[in-house]
Protein backbone atom coordinates (compact mmCIF):
# COMPACT_ATOMS: atom_id res chain seq x y z
CA UNK A 1 0.00 0.00 0.00
CA UNK A 2 0.74 3.61 -0.54
CA UNK A 3 0.29 6.73 0.90
CA UNK A 4 -1.71 7.89 -2.33
CA UNK A 5 -4.19 4.61 -1.42
CA UNK A 6 -4.97 5.63 2.37
CA UNK A 7 -8.33 7.88 2.54
CA UNK A 8 -6.68 10.55 3.87
CA UNK A 9 -5.58 14.10 2.40
CA UNK A 10 -1.97 14.81 1.88
CA UNK A 11 -0.21 17.93 0.88
CA UNK A 12 1.90 18.46 -2.26
CA UNK A 13 5.08 16.90 0.20
CA UNK A 14 3.09 14.21 1.33
CA UNK A 15 2.42 15.49 5.02
CA UNK A 16 -1.18 14.88 6.34
CA UNK A 17 -3.12 18.16 6.46
CA UNK A 18 -5.53 16.50 9.39
CA UNK A 19 -3.80 14.78 12.54
CA UNK A 20 -7.28 14.02 13.41
CA UNK A 21 -7.57 11.27 9.92
CA UNK A 22 -4.54 9.50 11.44
CA UNK A 23 -4.35 5.86 12.26
CA UNK A 24 -1.36 3.72 13.70
CA UNK A 25 -1.71 2.00 10.11
CA UNK A 26 -0.71 5.02 8.21
CA UNK A 27 2.24 5.42 10.32
CA UNK A 28 3.38 2.09 8.47
CA UNK A 29 2.04 2.91 5.33
CA UNK A 30 4.22 6.56 5.37
CA UNK A 31 7.30 4.74 7.64
CA UNK A 32 7.71 2.03 4.70
CA UNK A 33 7.86 5.01 2.05
CA UNK A 34 10.61 6.65 4.19
CA UNK A 35 12.52 3.59 4.34
CA UNK A 36 11.94 2.83 8.04
CA UNK A 37 10.00 0.13 8.42
CA UNK A 38 8.48 -2.17 10.20
CA UNK A 39 8.13 0.79 13.15
CA UNK A 40 9.28 -1.18 16.56
CA UNK A 41 8.57 -0.08 19.78
CA UNK A 42 11.56 2.88 19.83
CA UNK A 43 9.95 4.40 16.63
CA UNK A 44 6.25 3.92 18.07
CA UNK A 45 7.32 5.16 21.68
CA UNK A 46 8.18 8.40 19.47
CA UNK A 47 5.19 9.02 17.92
CA UNK A 48 2.68 7.74 20.92
CA UNK A 49 5.08 10.45 22.84
CA UNK A 50 4.43 13.02 19.76
CA UNK A 51 0.90 12.30 19.23
CA UNK A 52 0.01 13.15 22.91
CA UNK A 53 2.36 15.94 23.35
CA UNK A 54 0.91 17.35 19.84
CA UNK A 55 -2.74 16.51 21.14
CA UNK A 56 -2.14 18.91 24.74
CA UNK A 57 -0.59 21.92 23.56
CA UNK A 58 -1.85 22.09 19.92
CA UNK A 59 1.07 22.27 18.74
CA UNK A 60 3.72 19.78 16.97
CA UNK A 61 6.85 19.81 19.37
CA UNK A 62 9.95 21.15 18.49
CA UNK A 63 13.04 17.86 17.67
CA UNK A 64 14.53 19.04 20.87
CA UNK A 65 11.40 18.79 22.55
CA UNK A 66 11.16 15.46 21.62
CA UNK A 67 14.76 14.56 22.63
CA UNK A 68 14.04 16.03 25.92
CA UNK A 69 10.72 14.48 27.22
CA UNK A 70 10.28 11.02 25.35
CA UNK A 71 12.88 8.71 26.72
CA UNK A 72 14.42 9.06 23.60
CA UNK A 73 17.79 11.41 23.47
CA UNK A 74 19.36 13.27 20.00
CA UNK A 75 21.69 10.36 18.84
CA UNK A 76 19.15 7.36 18.66
CA UNK A 77 16.39 9.69 17.48
CA UNK A 78 18.80 10.39 14.49
CA UNK A 79 19.62 6.54 13.94
CA UNK A 80 16.04 5.92 14.46
CA UNK A 81 15.08 8.36 11.80
CA UNK A 82 18.05 8.95 9.66
CA UNK A 83 17.68 11.89 7.27
CA UNK A 84 15.87 14.25 8.38
CA UNK A 85 14.54 13.26 11.45
CA UNK A 86 12.05 15.96 11.91
CA UNK A 87 10.31 15.28 8.77
CA UNK A 88 10.30 11.80 9.31
CA UNK A 89 8.60 11.70 12.45
CA UNK A 90 5.96 14.40 11.85
CA UNK A 91 4.93 12.30 8.37
CA UNK A 92 4.58 9.10 10.50
CA UNK A 93 2.70 10.97 13.38
CA UNK A 94 0.09 12.43 10.78
CA UNK A 95 0.86 15.89 11.32
CA UNK A 96 2.39 18.71 8.67
CA UNK A 97 5.78 19.99 7.81
CA UNK A 98 7.65 20.94 10.97
CA UNK A 99 8.49 24.80 10.66
CA UNK A 100 9.98 25.05 13.93
CA UNK A 101 13.95 26.03 13.81
CA UNK A 102 14.81 23.80 17.20
CA UNK B 1 15.65 15.95 0.28
CA UNK B 2 18.86 15.78 -1.60
CA UNK B 3 20.71 13.72 -0.25
CA UNK B 4 24.43 15.33 -1.89
CA UNK B 5 23.33 18.66 -0.38
CA UNK B 6 26.47 19.60 2.63
CA UNK B 7 26.77 22.67 4.46
CA UNK B 8 29.95 24.07 5.73
CA UNK B 9 29.46 27.13 8.55
CA UNK B 10 32.93 28.98 9.62
CA UNK B 11 32.41 30.48 12.73
CA UNK B 12 34.73 33.72 13.83
CA UNK B 13 33.08 35.82 16.14
CA UNK B 14 33.19 34.57 20.16
CA UNK B 15 29.87 36.91 21.29
CA UNK B 16 27.01 35.41 22.49
CA UNK B 17 24.74 37.03 19.55
CA UNK B 18 27.36 35.39 16.88
CA UNK B 19 27.56 32.05 18.28
CA UNK B 20 24.07 31.14 17.98
CA UNK B 21 23.10 31.47 14.17
CA UNK B 22 25.82 29.06 13.49
CA UNK B 23 24.60 26.61 15.65
CA UNK B 24 21.03 27.47 14.67
CA UNK B 25 21.82 26.41 10.87
CA UNK B 26 23.98 23.82 11.10
CA UNK B 27 20.77 22.25 13.85
CA UNK B 28 18.22 22.94 11.03
CA UNK B 29 20.68 21.15 8.71
CA UNK B 30 20.83 17.98 10.38
CA UNK B 31 17.10 18.14 10.92
CA UNK B 32 16.61 17.87 7.48
CA UNK B 33 19.16 15.18 6.72
CA UNK B 34 21.56 17.59 5.09
CA UNK B 35 25.07 16.84 6.18
CA UNK B 36 26.54 19.73 8.22
CA UNK B 37 30.29 21.22 9.77
CA UNK B 38 31.21 23.70 11.76
CA UNK B 39 34.94 25.03 11.63
CA UNK B 40 35.51 27.33 14.97
CA UNK B 41 38.56 29.62 13.86
CA UNK B 42 39.51 33.29 15.59
CA UNK B 43 37.13 34.36 18.57
CA UNK B 44 35.16 31.93 16.95
CA UNK B 45 36.93 29.52 19.08
CA UNK B 46 35.50 30.96 22.42
CA UNK B 47 32.52 29.25 21.69
CA UNK B 48 34.56 25.32 21.78
CA UNK B 49 36.83 26.80 24.93
CA UNK B 50 35.82 25.02 28.07
CA UNK B 51 36.45 28.30 30.58
CA UNK B 52 34.46 30.56 28.14
CA UNK B 53 31.49 28.54 26.53
CA UNK B 54 29.46 29.17 29.63
CA UNK B 55 30.42 33.05 29.30
CA UNK B 56 29.81 34.47 26.48
CA UNK B 57 28.65 37.95 25.77
CA UNK B 58 26.56 40.22 23.99
CA UNK B 59 28.57 43.75 23.63
CA UNK B 60 26.05 46.49 22.99
CA UNK B 61 29.01 49.25 21.95
CA UNK B 62 29.36 49.50 18.68
CA UNK B 63 26.00 47.52 17.80
CA UNK B 64 23.82 49.69 15.90
CA UNK B 65 21.01 47.06 16.64
CA UNK B 66 20.97 48.12 20.29
CA UNK B 67 19.38 50.97 19.41
CA UNK B 68 21.14 53.22 22.21
CA UNK B 69 23.22 55.98 22.77
CA UNK B 70 26.66 54.39 22.52
CA UNK B 71 28.09 56.21 25.60
CA UNK B 72 25.12 54.25 27.48
CA UNK B 73 26.11 51.02 25.95
CA UNK B 74 30.21 51.48 27.07
CA UNK B 75 28.58 52.49 31.14
CA UNK B 76 29.44 49.86 33.82
CA UNK B 77 27.03 46.63 33.83
CA UNK B 78 25.61 47.16 30.64
CA UNK B 79 26.98 43.95 28.96
CA UNK B 80 26.43 41.95 31.70
CA UNK B 81 22.47 43.17 32.07
CA UNK B 82 22.15 42.49 27.45
CA UNK B 83 23.82 39.13 27.89
CA UNK B 84 21.37 38.63 30.66
CA UNK B 85 18.24 39.45 28.32
CA UNK B 86 19.18 37.74 25.35
CA UNK B 87 19.85 34.63 27.62
CA UNK B 88 16.37 34.86 28.84
CA UNK B 89 14.80 35.75 25.25
CA UNK B 90 16.43 32.30 23.77
CA UNK B 91 15.76 30.31 26.68
CA UNK B 92 11.65 31.01 26.21
CA UNK B 93 12.35 29.78 22.33
CA UNK B 94 13.36 26.54 23.84
CA UNK B 95 16.80 26.94 22.66
CA UNK B 96 19.38 25.67 24.22
CA UNK B 97 22.59 27.19 26.03
CA UNK B 98 25.33 26.84 24.32
CA UNK B 99 27.33 24.72 25.87
CA UNK B 100 24.03 22.49 25.59
CA UNK B 101 23.54 23.41 21.61
CA UNK B 102 27.15 21.98 21.07
CA UNK B 103 26.36 19.00 22.65
CA UNK B 104 22.89 19.04 20.68
CA UNK B 105 24.43 19.37 17.15
CA UNK B 106 27.12 16.75 17.45
CA UNK B 107 25.01 14.27 18.53
CA UNK B 108 22.75 15.25 15.24
CA UNK B 109 25.90 14.31 13.62
CA UNK B 110 27.05 17.70 12.52
CA UNK B 111 31.37 17.71 12.58
CA UNK B 112 32.81 20.51 15.11
CA UNK B 113 35.99 21.38 14.20
CA UNK B 114 38.65 23.81 15.52
CA UNK B 115 41.20 26.03 13.42
CA UNK B 116 45.12 24.65 14.13
CA UNK B 117 46.54 28.39 13.75
CA UNK B 118 43.89 29.65 15.95
CA UNK B 119 44.37 26.87 18.74
CA UNK B 120 48.18 27.72 18.72
CA UNK B 121 47.71 31.54 18.35
CA UNK B 122 45.92 31.55 21.39
CA UNK B 123 48.04 28.45 23.06
CA UNK B 124 44.50 26.42 22.86
CA UNK B 125 44.96 22.55 23.62
CA UNK B 126 43.02 19.61 22.84
CA UNK B 127 41.94 19.49 26.75
CA UNK B 128 41.35 23.01 26.40
CA UNK B 129 38.36 22.34 24.46
CA UNK B 130 35.04 20.92 24.68
CA UNK B 131 34.74 17.16 24.39
CA UNK B 132 32.06 17.72 21.21
CA UNK B 133 35.14 19.01 18.83
CA UNK B 134 35.89 15.91 16.36
CA UNK B 135 39.56 17.51 15.36
CA UNK B 136 41.92 20.26 15.48
CA UNK B 137 42.48 20.93 11.42
CA UNK B 138 44.26 23.29 9.51
CA UNK B 139 42.63 25.35 7.12
CA UNK B 140 43.47 23.05 3.78
CA UNK B 141 42.10 20.08 5.85
CA UNK B 142 38.87 21.61 6.66
CA UNK B 143 38.16 22.85 2.90
CA UNK B 144 38.84 19.53 1.78
CA UNK B 145 36.30 17.81 4.15
CA UNK B 146 34.23 21.23 3.07
CA UNK B 147 34.64 19.68 -0.56
CA UNK B 148 31.20 20.44 -2.84
CA UNK B 149 29.63 22.12 0.28
CA UNK B 150 27.44 25.28 0.76
CA UNK B 151 29.92 27.58 2.25
CA UNK B 152 28.75 30.08 5.33
CA UNK B 153 31.07 32.50 6.99
CA UNK B 154 29.59 34.13 10.13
Amino acid sequence: MTTKELNVTLDAEGFMTDPKQWTPEIAEVMAAEEGIAPLGERRWLVINWVRAEAAKTGEFPSLRGISKNSGVETKELYELFPKGPAKKIARCAGYGKPKGCI
Amino acid sequence: MSDERKLAIICSKGSLDMAYPGLILANAARMMGIEADIFFTFWGMDIITKDKVDHLKVVPVGNPAMHMPQFIGGLPGMTDMATSMMKKEIEKLDVPPVGEFLQMVHDAGCGLYACKMASEMMHLKREDLVDEVDAILGAMEFLEKAEGAQLLFI
